[in-house]
């Protein structure tokens, strides 16, 4: 299975989980498996072309997936997908 | 104040509008859009005029109507009205008309324009009732947020890249913080704070705390303008790290315009980057809206967020009031650094380095025009990055305590260089 880390903004749409299981493949798809069982989480995360928003940053791994290959970036069995706002400076 | 939110209506969401009470969250549910504080600023203009502030003790509270909190601030009360320089060996030196110096590293108490940010952002905390602040630093918000903590007696959690420059890192300890060297660059740190404050409790000021702590770089402009003697400067040249220093000086700008405290006019906001770090310049250049994360490698380390939250409104800033973006090489920092000092007596952070270089750039460019006036936003001190520039500004030369050889010294040309006995 592949983890999903669900940031607090989210949780309310995902009966309060910190955290969901799913299975693996690329960040679309892994989105859109959390989209079937939380009606609507999709488009918090996608514009309407499908392309992921531009205040959302994507981590497989700890990895930025926009240094990846996007959202074609695979997940595998024990990999870790976060979902983290923009950053503010510091 | 009259209520218990003072000037404060609600959080906005700045991508659809949509409102939220006036808690600690910084995203809209919807679109994870930025959310920020909404004023009433019908009310704001009934009590706020040049006299009412005029009257107040010099500190960035004297603006208290249109920064983000309900009672009276409880933490920083003295933080602010720094110095505006009127910098004529500076000027002459770029070749412009008028030149001013907003210098933030003389803020109180940890010397850069953070100590802003957070006296709203603890402020702001302590109002909601939290007993642990946190931040995400590249260090200077690191220095003050364990310093003011320390002084309001509230624990302190500071992340920090783990090679930051050893004066930040001394001066975020010294005050008894917790501080977490995290192996990673700034973009790492923010991300592993996001999902810390997604299960701690804590304030962190710039990420839950983020829509109040931003507001507080607001006051950076109104002192500005104040200063200038109630006017908008037509060229603000302001450093970029996640953007928001830029917008949110613009903010300070449309506030006063907007209350009749300064006459209407037009200014342009120029934002400054670091090439070793410099997503939202190179898309300013590019003319495009959004910006390509990049991975930093640059001296400029209070300014190595490859990707800036605030990108994207900075950019929009700048194309709104004709302004411009440009970056600078680390060896055109030091060079900053060194001109900055040198003519103005003011040691500058590396940030300042990337400032003055870029104004150096803009003015040569033509874009910011010789026959004009601007200001520069100076952010942070020099004593904090001295590993950045301490090989770079010559070195003493040491005599025996003898008058002939200081003599012989200065026949050899050494009345440029420092002295030791």
């Amino acid at each position: 299975m592949v983890q999903v880390i669900i940031p607090p903004t989210l949780r309310r749409f995902c009966g309060g989980a910190e955290q969901v299981e799913v299975q693996p493949g690329t960040v679309t798809e892994v989105i859109d498996q959390l989209h079937d069982r939380f009606n609507g989480i999709r488009d918090r995360l996608l514009e309407g072309s499908g392309k992921v928003r531009g205040s959302v940053l994507l981590f497989v791994n700890e990895q930025d997936i926009r240094f990846l290959e996007n959202q074609e970036t695979h997940l595998l069995q024990g990999d870790r997908l976060s979902i983290v706002p923009a950053f503010a400076g510091g | 104040m009259s209520d218990s939110h003072g000037y404060m209506k609600a959080l906005k969401c700045r991508e659809c509008g949509r409102e939220y009470p006036l808690s600690a969250t910084h995203v809209c549910e919807f679109d994870f859009g930025p959310l920020e504080v909404a004023y009433d600023y019908e009310r704001v203009r009934t009590v706020l005029d040049r006299k009412c502030i005029e009257g107040r003790p010099q500190t960035m509270w004297r603006y208290r109507e249109l920064l983000p909190v309900a009672e009276e601030p409880t933490v920083g009360k003295q933080v602010g009205y720094t110095p505006l320089v009127k910098a004529d060996r500076l000027a002459k030196r770029l070749g412009i008309r008028e030149l001013w110096v907003k210098n933030d590293a003389v803020n109180y108490p940890t010397l850069s324009f953070k100590d802003r940010v957070v006296s709203v952002a603890l402020s702001r905390s302590v109002e909601l009732g939290f007993k642990t602040v946190a931040c995400a630093s590249t260090g200077n918000l690191a220095n003050s947020v364990a310093a003011n903590a320390a002084a309001a007696g509230l624990e302190a959690f500071v992340f920090i890249p783990h090679d930051l420059e050893s004066g930040k890192v001394v001066n975020s300890l010294v005050y008894g913080a917790n501080v977490v060297g995290i192996r990673g660059h700034y973009d790492e740190v923010n991300r592993l704070c996001a999902e810390i404050a997604g299960k701690y409790p804590w304030a962190f000021v710039n990420v839950n705390m983020r829509p109040y702590y931003a507001e507080g770089s607001k006051s950076m402009g109104f002192e500005i303008q104040e200063q200038l003697g109630w006017r908008i400067p037509e060229h603000t040249i302001v450093c970029m790290a996640s953007g928001s220093l830029l917008t949110k000086i613009h903010k300070s700008y449309q506030e006063f315009s907007k209350l009749g405290l300064v006459p209407e006019s037009k200014w342009r906001m120029h934002g400054a980057q670091a090439t070793g770090c410099n997503p939202i310049t190179t898309a300013q250049k590019a003319g495009l809206d959004f910006f390509k994360p990049v991975k930093p490698n640059t001296i400029a380390k209070s300014l190595a967020i490859g990707t800036p939250a605030d990108g994207f409104y900075a950019l929009k800033v700048m194309k709104e009031t004709g302004g411009h973006g440009e970056d600078v090489t680390d060896d055109e920092i030091r060079d900053g650094i060194k001109l900055l000092a040198e003519c103005e007596g003011i040691f500058a952070e590396t940030a300042g380095g990337v400032t003055v270089g870029v104004a150096r750039k803009l003015i040569q460019q033509g874009k910011i025009a010789r026959d004009s006036s601007a200001v520069l936003c100076i952010t942070g001190n020099g004593l904090k990055t001295l590993d950045a520039v301490s090989s770079h500004v010559g070195a003493t030369r040491e005599i025996r305590p003898s008058l002939r050889e200081f003599e012989a010294l200065l026949s050899e040309g050494g009345k440029r260089h420092a002295v030791t006995a």
